[in-house]
């Protein structure tokens, strides 16, 4: 209490805090029941999340702004339109743990444009692109590496050369590392995007939203 | 609005004298359908400022039926449609203009989205030609209302508008309610449309789940039925989904006891035997023992906010969690649930109800409960010879007025007391700011309550910090001749930061004293309100008795104890068990 305050009347009854039973259990920092004796925080991992969006004005502003606001770990974020003009795919790897991915899976779902949201296999198809500017004095020796990594070469100069390279995200990184040797004056990578593989949809509700728009090509095709 | 000439005039032949429905003014605008929309949405009131870009809607309101109240400012337009949407249990709208109007509405946007409150609010926008060049109070409206809506939108045309309203009035008071917001650019509204909005309809992305998996609820109930500590940790879903009933039933067919968050008081009645009360930083000491202890808690329609859990790590360690909730992002979000239960907070009490076989056998766990009750009493102390307690001014004013009665209250030490010592017995009777702590949210809110239900008593709790912040609504309670009863628990002091300083910045009291404030008596009868004053014990009951027989405002300045503390209290992070009953246990 200090000398300016005011004196103070206060206080309830009640046995004091050192005095009351205590339960015997804790939770760790992500509010889940552990037993003390084997304490274990989870372990980050990194995962892809592909979610369908309806496709209005606002709506990848919406998305990054959540998962900022929200300090959900983003590794890359990208955004593109699909087969259905009204319609386009957002696909963002991310690295948490996993009440943390399930988190940014139910807060994605719940922005009202959000129509469909999934977490990838790991075995889902995931690819990048990066474009490399490096300096033109070894042209020679550019298009090799370039050939490693089955790029392409977009545009040569006397004085640079700019290569395409698509891949996932560990081969983009080694073709990086190779092309360091050139002297790397500017690098653009576009961040994954992903696709699940094999006969199974990458978002649960594109199979309906398929069918109907076969049913519209058909009646399209009557008329 | 008031003044507005009648809409037909008497004597043509096209024109009934004696209809009950006026033949509505076709729309011919955008605006025009923008208020048509909220006519088909049933819309009756709404709370707004005037101003440039949103001149058109308002026009458009004058030949509507729909009552306006002008308030003084935006946000206590922004808090009054909140407290109307609290009380009504519909969304309450709001209206101001682009730029600054909007700008003020953020507040009580964000007020609500964090008390998840059914809200629209319009907003007017500059032409679409001129956004994105820093016209006259031109601001980025939907940018900044976007981590604070449940969804918003930028209108886009003058045919859609209606609809697009219309939307905006279904998604927030559907599923788990929100804000809103729909920004109006001039043209928009301004622009021909004969278009007539349809009924209020959710998009076809949302379709929240409403009734929880059968195997979960088979989960949930033998885990009930088995349950040693069992308890009821009701939230303010409960009184969203209109649920008091359902959850009554419940707790007492298998004799459980409730514990309920801050924004469920009301949700179960106080003076149930089962009652344990509110929990969390300022909850009673039973509450806290209660979840501290249990070994399983159905929680229905709560978010776990930090306020109510302390620290994580402490918090029902040793409990199974059956968390019922509309909104699946909430299980797990900061405690693990055992058991997800999504689903409407009534819905999923009936699945649960009808799945139980039997009620947990468990009296001794009730006896512990009461044994706490008996142990820490939320009994002060008030000696005659020291200021007035405020407490005794809660419970003063409880006694004087009806169950019924609405109470609402601004921010601070006079809220927790509010929380502790009124008995809160029926739903949509506790209107407060809970997740954003709004100082000045108590005024306002009576306005927005007494409009949603003008024949029931709306006392407000207020502090002199907090009131100061949005009392120039008294001009607006003394223009609609709203029949309020504000309290001010007058302490000179920003009292629960003052608490703080003493409890954990060692007194140190900087920017939390008023050297002076204003007589809120005299400051009330200058807006044309009743003001009154009270120093002593003897003061009270007849004090209190006068301003609520007064017909209209009217404001009591408490000069409460300048010392009084708010107790129990669990520190920020702390073990809800381990509660301080005086600062030196802090």
């Amino acid at each position: 209490m200090s000398e300016q305050g005011p004196q103070q009347v206060n206080g309830l009854q009640g046995p004091a805090p050192e005095e009351r039973p205590r339960p015997t259990g804790r939770r760790n920092s992500q509010g889940i029941r552990i037993d003390p004796e084997v304490e274990a925080e989870p372990e980050p991992r990194r995962t892809v999340i592909s979610a369908l969006v309806e496709n209005e004005p606002g709506v990848l502003a919406k998305a990054s702004g959540l998962v900022s606001r929200r300090q959900f770990n983003i590794e890359s974020l990208t955004v593109g339109t699909t087969t259905n003009p009204e319609t386009s795919r957002i696909t963002l790897v991310i690295e948490e743990p996993e009440p943390g991915i399930r988190q940014v899976e139910k807060q994605l779902e719940k922005l009202i444009p959000v129509i469909s949201v999934q977490e990838l296999s790991a075995d889902a198809i995931r690819r990048e692109l990066v474009v490399l500017k490096v300096h033109g004095d070894e042209p020679d020796k550019v298009q090799a590496v370039t050939e490693m990594y089955d790029g392409t070469v977009l545009d040569a100069g006397p004085r640079t050369i700019s290569i395409e390279i698509t891949g996932d995200e560990g081969k983009i990184d080694d073709a990086i590392d190779a092309f360091q040797q050139f002297g790397i004056r500017e690098l653009a990578r576009t961040g994954q995007t992903a696709m699940a593989r094999g006969d199974v949809w990458t978002t649960d509700i594109e199979e309906e939203r398929y069918e109907r728009m076969h049913e519209d090509w058909r009646k399209h095709d009557q008329q | 609005m008031s003044e507005q000439p009648p809409a037909t005039i008497e004597g043509t032949e096209d024109e009934p004298l004696d209809g009950d429905d006026p033949i509505p003014t076709p729309v011919s605008t955008g605006a025009g359908s923008v208020i048509r929309a909220l006519e088909v949405a049933g819309v009756e009131t709404c709370f707004g400022v005037q101003g440039g870009a949103i001149m058109p809607v308002y026009d458009a309101l004058y030949d509507s039926e729909i009552r306006h109240v002008t308030m003084a400012h935006e946000q206590g337009a922004a808090h009054a449609a909140d407290a109307f949407g609290i009380v009504a249990g519909e969304p309450g709208v709001c209206l101001a203009t682009s730029g600054p109007g909007a700008t003020n509405l953020v507040t009580g946007i964000a007020d609500a989205s964090m008390d998840s409150d059914p809200v629209v609010a319009l907003t007017g926008q500059v032409p679409t030609a001129f956004v994105g060049n820093d016209a006259f109070q031109e601001t980025d409206t939907t940018g900044l209302t976007a981590p604070i809506t449940k969804t918003n939108y930028f209108a886009t045309d003058s045919d859609s508008v209606g609809d697009t309203v219309g939307e905006a009035f279904a998604v927030s008071g559907s599923g788990r309610p929100g804000p809103t917001v729909v920004d109006l650019p001039k043209d928009v509204t301004n622009g021909p449309t004969e278009k007539e909005p349809g009924e209020p309809r959710t998009p076809s992305t949302y379709d929240p789940q409403t009734e929880a998996d059968d195997e979960a609820v088979e989960r949930a109930a033998r885990t009930i039925e088995r349950a040693e500590k069992p308890v009821i940790l009701a939230g303010g879903g409960v009184i969203k989904g209109e649920a008091s009933a359902e959850l009554r039933k419940f707790a007492t067919e298998y004799g459980i006891p409730v514990v309920t968050t801050m924004p469920a008081l009301g949700a179960f009645p106080e003076d149930h035997e089962l009652a344990m009360e509110m929990a969390g930083m300022h909850g009673t000491g039973y509450a806290n023992m209660a979840i501290t202890h249990c070994d399983v808690m159905l929680a229905v329609g709560c978010r776990f906010d930090d306020r109510l859990t302390g620290g994580v790590e402490t918090f029902a360690p040793d409990a199974q969690i059956l968390h019922v909730d509309i909104d699946p992002a909430e299980i797990s979000k900061n405690v693990e649930a055992d058991v997800p239960l999504i689903g409407d907070a009534g819905t999923v009490l009936e699945q649960l109800a009808a799945e139980m076989a039997r009620a947990p056998d468990v009296p001794e766990w009730r006896e512990q409960c009461q044994t706490w009750k008996d142990e820490y009493p939320m009994d002060y102390a008030a000696p005659e010879d020291r200021p007035l307690r405020p407490e005794f001014v809660v419970e003063a004013l409880d006694e004087a007025t009806p169950e019924d009665a609405i109470v609402t209250t601004g921010v601070g030490q006079h809220q927790m007391w509010a929380c502790q010592y009124w008995t809160y017995r029926h739903p949509r009777t506790w209107v407060s700011s809970h997740g954003l702590g709004t100082m000045g949210y108590g005024l306002p809110a009576a306005i927005g309550a007494k409009v949603a239900e003008p024949d029931r008593q709306v006392v407000c709790f207020e502090g002199d910090g907090s009131f100061l912040m949005t009392c120039q609504e008294l001009a607006v309670a003394v223009r609609e001749n709203l029949d309020i009863t504000v309290a001010v628990l007058n302490n000179a002091a920003v009292g629960m930061v003052r608490q703080w300083q003493d409890a954990f910045f060692e007194g140190r009291h900087s920017a939390s004293q008023y050297p002076w404030v204003p007589a809120f008596d005299k400051l009330a009868e200058a807006f044309g309100a009743q003001g009154f004053a009270v120093h002593e014990y003897d003061e009270v009951a007849e004090t209190i008795e006068a301003a609520v027989a007064y017909d209209g405002p009217s404001v009591i300045d408490f000069h409460i104890d300048p010392g009084a503390n708010v107790y129990p209290m669990v520190p920020s992070g702390g073990d809800n068990g381990q509660f301080a009953l005086s600062e030196d246990q802090l």
